[in-house]
């Protein structure tokens, strides 16, 4: 964002008292940008993004800020079971959150899970944004009757809900898996499904301003120059229709990571040995009813709060790049 | 406008044909129908014989003709998981579905709409801030979180009202309803509230906004102007003029319905066709999964064409006989 054209200095009122200043470091000149300068002027998006930040922290160090390591099950001690928060188990161990059925600490398992959670995330993020970015270059670009078909296949998706066609993807692909394997996939699986239900708003957006770029000089002169329609819409065409993408990509990534929660409370997501956060409240759920709250009460907590802050940050980020709002 | 139904008819079945291609390909080319049909026991013998009586030997374009002919008449073959013929399957569960589907979109509609007034009306009132904010969680929350949520505060806190199933259900015919007795009536309202909450939320938010605009149009001042009732202002001129855009979503969002309803369903232990789904995409019962494709495909074409007629009841512009109107 440091290359943006200042001219928006509405928004960024020069600092009184310093007109000329000396020219900045790339990091100086970063942090007086007009995102930053946006950020550190908002509360909720500064309290939305500690928080993002915390869980990708615990997300990354989970294996070694973990009291137990909740996937393996050699670390479970029956015993320990259906602790309440702040109690000690039969080894002395503090189990700050308590523990569930099967002795798992919950601290160390909601660690684990917002590791799973975030991972499929991240992940089928970065697919649908590939699929979704490639497939509205090419239908921009393109035109006619390959734009028709890209777009109307699009349509279609758009108008499924992403829960339907990412249960559907996932069925159809564990049909071509041995079930023996499954567990193996589970991951992989979810991932693609969850990043074939939501490729459409990503080539929407940027078949529609590729439709913009591709009249523009800078094209015509590549094209003049004799760089194949490939090298142009890589290189050339590409980077300019990026801007919109960062925000969608950002409020999609909490939508991921609610659709993973969803399909892994129905049973159909990730396999109960690796737990994420919506297996947590599916095993929580059934102890709703004997009194034990905190199985399902903390996983559920940790779930609402990383998707409302990633929510939030999304939210953020699309008024801050929204030049009309200014 | 003929010209118009019949257009929509035949982009309608167009879809149709299409969702049936692919429920079709997954037929026709996920797993082995045989290996999933004949068992661990059957002889080579047995797996031809099969193959034959499937029609697996004719050409793509028949089975797939033979598919759709079946489609039609709402065969779709017997599930690999329970045995039994699909068609039974989903006729058993498709009035729950439809019930829960039904009460919770009135109840969205309704609610929405007079909430999407009231807030528009009183615009910095109290209650309306609280409304909105209220409206800012069911946004942003999964739906079975909110189930959860419910089934805790009313299930296993106050004890007020059950947490699964459906209660006692009468009959008449293929048909049952939970309507008519008292579990079944208690059974109702959590999955209904669960289920109808995201698009009270959605409802509600687009009628306030499309409500303020139209407050501040020339017409409602003028109707001020020459005196007019405030509330036949607010009911008559302008929610009229809102309604256009709220039937197209809430038509639209039939299908999100569908879609929360298999959410709803799994938490509630709800007997209805999500939960069947969800059970069929564990076992990879392809049959069961391409009949719930057809079925979610079939209500997403027909409230669309049910939208669409439903633009000449409320603006009365699209009713002329001007070419240009009939677009």
């Amino acid at each position: 964002m440091t290359e943006a054209p200042r001219t928006t200095s509405a928004a960024t009122p020069p600092p009184a008292g310093t007109p000329q200043r000396p020219p900045m470091g790339r990091l100086a000149r970063a942090w007086d940008s007009d995102l930053i300068w946006s950020f550190r002027h908002s509360p909720l998006a500064m309290g939305a993004g500690a928080v993002t930040a915390f869980f990708m922290l615990i997300a990354l160090f989970a294996p070694w800020i973990a009291p137990q390591n909740a996937f393996d099950p050699s670390s479970l001690n029956l015993m320990d079971g259906f602790l309440e928060p702040m109690n000690r188990g039969a080894t002395g161990n503090l189990h700050v959150l308590g523990t569930d059925n099967q002795g798992r600490d919950l601290l160390s398992a909601i660690l684990f899970g917002s590791r799973v959670s975030i991972i499929v995330g991240f992940l089928s993020v970065a697919f649908s944004l590939l699929l979704g970015v490639s497939l509205g270059l090419i239908a921009g670009f393109v035109g006619g009757r390959t734009d028709a078909i890209i777009m109307r296949i699009a349509d279609i998706q758009l108008s499924f809900p992403a829960i339907l066609i990412a249960l559907l993807v996932f069925g159809i692909v564990r049909g071509f898996i041995h079930p023996s394997q499954h567990e193996q996939w589970a991951l992989g699986v979810l991932i693609v499904a969850i990043g074939l239900a939501n490729w459409a708003r990503y080539a929407r957006t940027v078949r529609g301003s590729t439709m913009v770029e591709k009249n523009k000089e800078y094209v015509q002169a590549a094209r003049v120059m004799g760089r194949s329609s490939f090298a142009i819409m890589r290189e050339h065409v590409l980077p300019n229709v990026m801007g919109p993408i960062l925000v969608i990509a950002t409020i999609n990534l909490a939508l991921a990571i609610i659709e993973e929660a969803t399909l892994s409370f129905l049973g159909v997501g990730v396999p109960p040995t690796q737990p994420s956060l919506g297996t947590l409240i599916r095993i929580g759920q059934q102890f709703l009813f004997s009194g034990e709250w905190w199985i399902l009460m903390f996983p559920a907590l940790a779930l609402v709060l990383l998707a409302l802050a990633i929510n939030l940050l999304g939210d953020w980020l699309r008024d801050a790049l929204n030049p009309k709002l200014k | 406008m003929i010209a118009y139904v019949l257009r929509s008819l035949v982009q309608a079945s167009i879809v149709l044909l299409a969702v049936a291609l692919l429920a079709f390909s997954m037929f026709r080319f996920v797993g082995d129908p045989i290996a999933n049909l004949a068992g661990q026991e059957a002889t080579q013998a047995d797996r031809e014989e099969l193959r034959k009586h499937l029609g697996l030997e004719d050409s793509i374009l028949v089975q797939f003709g033979r598919f759709v002919g079946g489609a039609i008449k709402g065969e779709f073959g017997i599930s690999y998981k329970q045995g039994r013929k699909v068609s039974d399957l989903l006729a058993e569960r498709l009035p729950a579905t439809l019930e829960l589907a039904l009460l919770s979109t009135i109840l969205a509609t309704g609610l929405g709409i007079a909430f999407g007034v009231y807030t528009a009306i009183r615009r910095d009132g109290l209650i309306a801030n609280a409304i909105m904010v209220l409206s800012l969680v069911g946004v942003s929350l999964p739906t079975f979180i909110i189930g959860i949520g419910l089934i805790y505060l009313f299930a296993v806190e106050l004890k007020w009202l059950p947490s699964y199933g459906r209660g006692d259900v009468s009959s008449f015919g293929w048909w049952t309803t939970g309507l008519l007795t008292e579990s079944g009536r208690r059974s109702l309202v959590l999955p209904v509230l669960t289920l109808g909450f995201f698009q009270l939320t959605l409802i509600m938010r687009l009628v306030r906004s499309e409500m303020l605009e139209v407050l501040r149009t020339d017409f409602i001042k003028f109707a001020r102007a020459r005196g007019i009732d405030e509330r036949k202002i607010n009911f008559r001129h302008a929610l009229r003029n809102t309604l256009i855009p709220v039937v197209t979503i809430a038509g639209l969002q039939l299908g999100g319905v569908i879609a929360f309803a298999i959410v709803t369903e799994s938490v509630f232990q709800w007997p209805g066709l999500g939960a069947l789904f969800v059970q069929a995409v564990q076992f990879v019962d392809i049959p069961v999964m391409a009949a719930y494709l057809m079925f979610v495909a079939l209500i997403f074409v027909i409230t669309n064409l049910i939208v669409d007629l439903l633009y000449f009841v409320l603006d009365p512009r699209l009713r002329s006989d001007r070419p240009e109107a009939a677009k």
